[in-house]
């Protein structure tokens, strides 16, 4: 259970530190091919977590990948290192469309009362963090969910890297419905306890802001 | 003295000129109301002149820079010697103290500095106890006076209000207005107006520019253009005869 938030959330922080800022640039930057920056992102944002998970295992492979003589193949490490990819385009794409949804006049009254374009950016983003913040539930959900690039990269290996979602898989493939169910249910559980807690963040943030 | 200048100005959109003024020139220190029907380029002048819009051809004078098609819009120095007004007050979710200091920050002034001229203005406006309030949740007369104030705590020497009072009651538009006249005796403030109120035209402004389907009709001080209007299409438009 512990080894599941953990993997989960370092990934999603990693994904937040680069997926914000990125998703804030093409929000508010025009530059040649944003179109097909949007397009991909929005593309990736549906990637099949085997996929992601069959390219990580060919990188990190010993004999096939570009780092695989690091070692990290059946480790959290490259468990984390898979969630953050199915995680980024998630965690930019929303960040983009909650900057796009922000009204233009925020942007041009920034501009007009002679805010520099940095804090112009600050600005829009505040405008919209109740977006992005929402945007770190949603990737929650779907890398504590996630099971597919887990099993591949991490190999469900007993003590290591051996998470609530492959032990769920596992058991079933054993036949022990019960245990798997029960796994499920906790699963849940964490899952609610988590989002009861985000939840209660930005309601925080709604009043005091 | 001229406080801004446009030099054969077009703008257009989807290859209809939404915008064509050969020269005008606006006067420091005065108020000019621009007036017309719907649609007829006001606001884009505005838009243009505030350099949020590109001119397609022409250029707007203000001090010694020209904002033409070339340029990407106002250096900083004069960007922050104007301020922009707009019909619906955009209020940042803040507090209405965090609201009217947000241009004076923008300028990196002390936060003492910050704090008496906000608590000053916000007396001025009358929402001195409602600093710490969030601004989104004020009515909108309170959320145009804020915006009015956030755009005057910074002293422009030009202010832009594109119908700044066009859904007020008339106890909102006469504290506005009272606050516009205020900022031009007291701050020296070049004020160039849009609006639909002839009445307000009348009692705010020095000059007046009748412009239609883009292009100025006509200009001139308040009295002459509502007492001695020389065009056909001024005297129709302020006496209400225009059929558009």
């Amino acid at each position: 259970m512990f080894l599941s938030l953990e993997v989960t959330f370092t990934a999603l922080v990693f994904a937040a530190i680069f997926g914000i800022p990125l998703g804030v640039l093409i929000g508010l930057k025009s530059f040649p091919g944003k179109k097909i920056i949007v397009n991909l992102t929005n593309t990736f944002m549906s990637l099949p977590p085997v996929v992601v998970g069959l390219i990580v295992y060919i990188l990190l492979s010993n004999q096939t990948g570009l780092v695989g003589d690091h070692q990290l193949l059946f480790t959290p490490t490259a468990m984390i290192i898979a969630q953050f990819f199915l995680a980024l385009p998630l965690m930019t794409g929303l960040t983009y469309t909650g900057i796009m949804n922000v009204d233009k006049l925020y942007r041009i009254s920034a501009v007009s009362l002679g805010a520099a374009p940095l804090k112009v950016a600050l600005t829009v983003v505040g405008e919209a963090r109740f977006s992005i913040y929402s945007s770190f539930i949603v990737v929650f959900g779907r890398l504590i969910a996630e099971v597919g690039a887990v099993m591949m990269v991490g190999g469900n290996v007993r003590y290591q890297t051996r998470v609530m979602t492959t032990a769920i898989a596992m058991q079933k493939g054993m036949g022990e419905f019960q245990t798997a169910m029960a796994l499920g249910i906790i699963l849940l559980l964490l899952a609610f306890v988590v989002n009861g807690a985000m939840e209660i963040v930005r309601s925080w943030g709604r009043v005091t802001q | 003295m001229t406080v801004i200048k446009l030099n054969n100005l077009k703008k257009i959109y989807d290859g209809i000129t939404v915008l064509d003024i050969e020269e005008l020139e606006f006067e420091t220190g005065k108020i000019t109301a621009i007036i017309g029907p719907s649609g007829s380029g006001k606001s884009t002048m505005l838009s243009v002149i505030n350099g949020i819009t590109k001119p397609d051809t022409g250029s707007v004078s203000f001090e010694d820079y020209e904002f033409s098609p070339g340029s990407k819009t106002y250096p900083q120095d004069k960007r922050r010697k104007m301020a922009m007004i707009f019909q619906k007050p955009v209020l940042f979710n803040t507090s209405v103290f965090n609201n009217i200091a947000y241009g004076l920050a923008a300028r990196k002034i002390s936060k003492e500095e910050i704090s008496k001229s906000v608590r000053d203005i916000a007396v001025t406006i009358g929402l001195e106890n409602k600093l710490e309030q969030k601004a989104v949740t004020l009515s909108g007369g309170e959320g145009g006076r804020v915006s009015i104030a956030r755009a005057l705590v910074i002293k422009p020497k030009l202010l832009l209000m594109d119908e700044p009072t066009a859904s007020l009651d008339p106890k909102n538009i006469s504290i506005i207005e009272n606050i516009i006249m205020n900022a031009k005796k007291s701050m020296d403030t070049s004020i160039i107006i849009v609006t639909h109120n002839m009445f307000q035209a009348k009692r705010l402004a020095d000059n007046v520019v009748f412009i239609l389907d883009g292009k100025i009709i006509e200009h001139g001080t308040c009295d002459q253009i509502f007492n001695y209007p020389e065009n056909e299409q001024t005297r129709a438009f302020i006496h209400g005869d225009m059929v558009f």
